[in-house]
């Protein structure tokens, strides 16, 4: 509860049924007896300031109705037994979070033409103040957030939580890691060095050994017969523009339907039995809609 | 449909008023009409953009590049039975990354081919693509990625390729010996149009991996 009086009021939790607090401000039993004292300028001020952030959310609020969608999908129920391993999805997105922040950053400085991509790497490094720590975190965040992912979906998949009705999710997230995989391959010639440029001619070469399509498919990967200028500028803008949109799309549907689905409960946790029988009207659906009775 | 539409209404049921501007034999209601051209125009307005962007993206495919010829150096500069490293350029206008290594040599009798003819090698690995040597106490090309050991000739002897190293074209003028396009080889150095590292040559697999309208055909002979 004292919590509680931090957020502002459209976001707190909202009360069960018969703990209302209408109380509160009761008005005296007899105004003309005891009126109640007039508050100074000062305090009447910082009423006003200490309601401020509350008043701005009730305008957004009430030309929104976003507070219900975001109470709900804050305050929503989660399964008994949930565990530190439910947060590896929450870690891909921050690591994806990460990704996307620094490499804005990067994209400040670097160019993308064949001639100068390496120099405008090295001069990131060396001259640019703390640009070998924010090139550094996206080169190092690009491997923790494929091996987040990959995690994530261990978890998923050990726990049995890509069955229905869960199953587009797990479809949604075999396509989120397709395109990781892919943003790390595009990522890794940017900066144009001897082991990113043979690097990337072993990987489109390895796309070409596909039979019948292979061949067109590296054509258009380098935009043309040999890795050259136009395969930079190629692998930046879908590196850049590209899959950041479909990834920001994606994880945008992927934590819609875990909202609106609820996540699974560990297999290893039972739903219980109602110890008493219960008018329907009365039973809660339970965190899982596992029957579990209402908390009394 | 709307099932308004339809004049005879079920048995029982009270016909319902025929909607403002029917005519008998019309074949859809206003509204139905309008939905299709309403879709119908957002598809069009769609396509106008998403098919030149994908034109755009997908055109250098279909593009050859203009046939470059570069000096590498005198006729009297190559031997018969050992190569000479040049660096040329294949792509232009992007710097040391467009540039490529042959190993050039003339051709041996002691192998059975012409002397007049100026062969040219190149060092792009039949594997996957990475840069091979020329080592000459072995007489081998061999690949620093995987292992790659290539023959005098550039026949595979050891390790993942595929095929032989692939070839450049060859022309002698004034003096001069000149590299042109690419070619590829089969494991019995028939020419073939070039293929991307990592494709077999030869038989079916010049079905298999259809040749791409980048690449230039083969010398002819
Ligand atoms: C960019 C990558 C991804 C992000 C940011 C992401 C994010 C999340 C988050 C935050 C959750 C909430 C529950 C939890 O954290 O465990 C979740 C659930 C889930 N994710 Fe992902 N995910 C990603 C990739 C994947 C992949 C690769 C798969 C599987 C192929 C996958 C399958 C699932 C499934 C099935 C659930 C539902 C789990 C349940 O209901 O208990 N996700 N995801
Ligand atoms: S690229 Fe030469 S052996 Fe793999």
């Amino acid at each position: 509860m004292k919590l509680d009086s931090l957020i502002p009021a459209p976001l707190r939790k909202p009360a069960k049924p018969g703990e209302g607090n209408g109380s509160k401000n009761a008005a005296p039993a007899d105004l003309k007896t005891s009126p109640p004292e007039r508050p100074s300028d000062t305090e009447r001020l910082t009423d006003k300031a200490k309601d401020a952030p509350a008043d701005v959310l009730a305008w957004v609020d009430q030309r929104t109705a976003a507070s219900g969608f975001l109470t709900g999908m804050l305050y929503r129920k989660v399964p008994k037994g949930t565990n530190w391993f439910y947060t590896l999805g929450s870690a891909a997105l921050f690591a994806f979070i990460v990704q996307a922040v620094t490499g804005v950053f990067l994209a400040m400085f670097y160019t993308p033409s064949p001639t100068e991509a390496y120099a405008s790497i090295s001069h990131i490094n060396n001259d640019v103040f703390l640009g070998q720590f924010v090139h550094g975190m996206h080169k190092w965040g690009s491997s923790l957030m494929v091996i987040l992912i990959f995690l994530h979906m261990g978890r998923t998949f050990f726990f049995g939580a890509y069955k229905y009705p869960r199953e587009l999710n797990w479809v949604i997230g075999v396509v989120l890691l397709i395109l990781t995989m892919t943003m790390a391959f595009t990522g890794y010639l940017l900066p144009f060095d001897q082991r990113s440029f043979w690097a990337s001619v072993v990987g489109i070469n390895i796309n070409g050994t596909g039979p019948v399509v292979g061949p067109y498919l590296s054509d258009f990967l380098r935009a043309g017969p040999e890795l050259g200028a136009t395969t930079l500028s190629r692998f930046y803008a879908i590196h850049m523009l590209l899959l950041p949109g479909a990834i920001i799309a994606l994880i945008g549907a992927h934590l819609y339907l875990v909202v609106k689905l609820g996540t699974t409960a560990p297999p290893w946790v039972r739903a219980e039995k109602p110890k008493i029988a219960a008018p329907v009207s009365q039973l809660d659906a339970g965190a899982e809609g596992n029957g579990a009775p209402p908390p009394r | 449909m709307d099932k308004r539409n339809e004049p005879e209404a079920a048995a029982g049921e009270r016909p319902k008023p025929l909607p403002r501007g029917y005519f008998e034999g019309e074949s859809m209601t206003r509204r139905h009409a309008f939905t299709i051209a309403a879709q119908g125009i957002g598809g069009l307005a769609g396509a106008a953009i998403v098919l030149p962007a994908v034109g755009f993206a997908i055109a250098p495919i279909f593009e050859r590049g203009k046939e470059r010829w570069e000096a590498v150096g005198p006729l009297d500069d190559f031997v018969e039975d050992t190569y000479r490293q040049v660096v040329f350029t294949e792509t232009q206008g992007i710097g040391d990354a467009g540039k490529t290594t042959a190993y050039v040599r003339k051709g041996s009798k002691q192998l059975g081919e012409d002397p007049r003819e100026i062969i040219a090698v190149s060092n792009r690995c039949a594997h996957l693509g990475c840069p091979v040597r020329f080592v000459e106490a072995a007489g081998n090309f061999i690949c620093p990625c995987h292992g790659g050991v290539y023959d005098f000739v550039g026949k595979v002897i050891g390790g993942p390729p595929v095929r032989p190293l692939d070839r450049f074209q060859t022309r002698i003028r004034n003096g001069q010996v000149e590299l042109g396009p690419r070619y590829s080889v089969t494991s019995q150095l028939e020419p073939v149009r070039a293929r991307d590292p990592g494709e077999f040559t030869g038989g079916i697999w010049e079905y298999l991996y259809p040749p791409r309208p980048s690449t230039f055909p083969p010398p002819s002979g």
